[in-house]
């Protein structure tokens, strides 16, 4: 585990990890995916402490997940959803995170539509922050679980080649798993019709194509985006349909992706648009192992943040520096 | 004698200087046969018995003392490992990072467990390791091998197979590895 980890109070971003930083996530979720695996998958870990979320956009696997992580640590869990909040009567974001920091809040996990909130929060409470996806910008568990996936599958990603699949420009989940894919050593090629590119990927650490087809034989892993109907508002692209017959992910076009290749999707999937059903049930799909290691990275990033004390100061007394208690 | 580099065993760091060679590499062999001898004798064999190691430092230990187990009685116990990280009493006031996933065997329910560990200090360690078992099962018993038992306990936990008992300061610290035990100190 290295120091830079042991000194963050908050998970805001896949921007400015390190790779040893990602790499000592990845290790320590390991021993949570045991927990997950035995006959009553709880640990008292957390015992007393509170993880809130607050979700100010819609969400099922995010949300789920990581109020499962906190419950087989043990912790205590609210929720707040925008829907059925005061916000309505005119509540401020700040409000909203000072009432859930006088209830005891150790821990805040935020999704919102605008980019930067997460990093706004941090500043405004003692509780670690976690992001679960700031609009645009970043969804840093994501990127985490999509890595641990990717390794359980293929024991490491140095020199892997990702092809990252569709709507790049409004995706968080491609912005931190680009980063997180290349600190790991993987090479990372986009794959979007252009005006699902972003306006400049200038420094990004990408190869760029428009070709499906060409680039599918040459993969590692196919990385597929959600087109995000609620976020696509300008027409572009033609449509739904049209998007699924140059970019969508069918039989013949899994045929072209080697045995040994992984399918990936974020969830939820638009069955049809950016992959067939069949090919989501395919041998070399992980969809449903991302959903099951999902739990288990987010234990992982709970602890680190509530329980392993590694932003702690080093016990000064040497009467506790024995290994063996 | 050595300085041996404690910086691999987070989240303590500094570098533990020797003062003292408690226990030579063959003392250590003899202990631990002498410890597999008193598990056959008090268990009248090894039918249902399951050797687990803590992590990190009794999971040598423990594979060593399967060995000893299987030259006497011609048969392996099953051997497992146990991280107790996530059971301790000390999460949040000190740094506690699990290590090594556990991996114990798959039914536990009715088995008899040894627990192993390099040291017995203050018994908090054992207090987690007892409260992960129960996780895994009903064990018919649970009993305690370590190396060294170096007093300063704060729990009510006594071992069953002791390796060596060693008086110690609070301050000193005790270092078990393959060539032997020294008794030092950790200097930052």
């Amino acid at each position: 585990m290295s120091t830079a980890v042991a000194t963050r109070r908050h998970l805001l971003g896949i921007d400015g990890m390190s790779r040893g930083d990602i790499e000592g996530i990845l290790d320590l979720t390991d021993t949570f995916a045991e927990v997950g695996r035995r006959p009553i998958p709880k640990v008292p870990a957390l015992r007393g402490r509170t993880v809130a979320s607050l979700f100010f956009e819609d969400s099922t696997r995010t949300r789920m997940s990581f109020e499962t992580a906190a419950k087989r640590l043990s912790a205590d869990t609210m929720t707040f959803t925008a829907g059925s909040s005061s916000l309505s009567k005119g509540e401020s974001l700040r409000d909203t995170v000072e009432v859930i920091g006088s209830y005891g809040a150790d821990a805040i996990v935020v999704r919102h539509a605008m980019a930067g909130t997460a990093h706004r929060l941090a500043d405004w409470t003692d509780a670690c922050v976690i992001n679960a996806g700031d609009g645009c910008h970043e969804h840093p568990t994501q990127a985490l679980l999509d890595c641990y996936t990717l390794r359980e599958r293929r024991g490491d990603l140095d020199g892997m080649r990702i092809g990252i699949v569709g709507d790049i420009r409004n995706s968080r989940v491609a912005r931190s798993n680009v980063l997180a894919f290349s600190l790991l050593g993987a090479e990372v090629v986009l794959v979007a019709p252009p005006t699902l590119l972003p306006p400049s990927i200038d420094g990004w650490p990408v190869t760029v194509s428009y070709d499906l087809d060409a680039v599918l034989p040459n993969l590692d892993a196919c990385y597929l985006l959600r087109m995000q109907s609620e976020r696509i508002t300008e027409g572009l692209v033609p449509s739904m349909r049209e998007y699924a017959t140059d970019y969508g992910l069918d039989a013949r076009r899994a045929a072209l992706l080697s045995a040994d290749a992984v399918i990936l999707h974020p969830g939820p999937t638009n069955p049809g648009v950016e992959l067939t059903t069949a090919v989501a049930t395919d041998s070399r799909s992980v969809i449903l192992n991302q959903v099951s290691n999902g739990v288990s990275v987010r234990m992982a990033v709970l602890f680190m943040l509530l329980g392993s004390g590694m932003d702690l100061a080093p016990d000064q007394s040497g009467a506790d520096q024995e290994v063996g208690g | 004698m050595a300085e041996r580099e404690r910086s691999q065993t987070p989240p303590f760091g500094g570098v533990f200087v020797a003062h003292a060679r408690i226990m030579s590499a063959d003392d250590m062999g003899r202990a631990i046969l002498r410890m597999a001898h008193e598990i056959i004798e008090r268990n009248h064999g090894l039918e249902g018995l399951v050797v687990v190691g803590l992590q990190t430092g009794g999971v040598p230990v423990a594979e060593r003392l399967a060995e000893a187990l299987e030259d006497i009685e011609g048969t392996r116990p099953p051997l497992g490992c146990l991280d107790v990280a996530l059971y301790r009493d000390d999460i949040g006031i000190r740094p506690v990072v699990p290590e090594a996933a556990t991996d114990l065997p798959a039914d536990i329910d009715n088995s008899l467990i040894v627990l192993v560990d390099d040291v017995l200090f203050t018994g908090r360690t054992i207090r987690a390791a007892m409260d992960a078992v129960c996780d895994y099962g009903r064990p018919r018993s649970v009993q305690l091998a370590v190396m060294i038992d170096r007093g300063h306990r704060e729990l009510p936990i006594r071992p069953d197979y002791v390796g060596k008992n060693l008086p110690t300061r609070r301050d000193e610290v005790v270092d078990v590895h393959p060539l032997g035990v020294d008794l030092g100190s950790v200097e930052k």
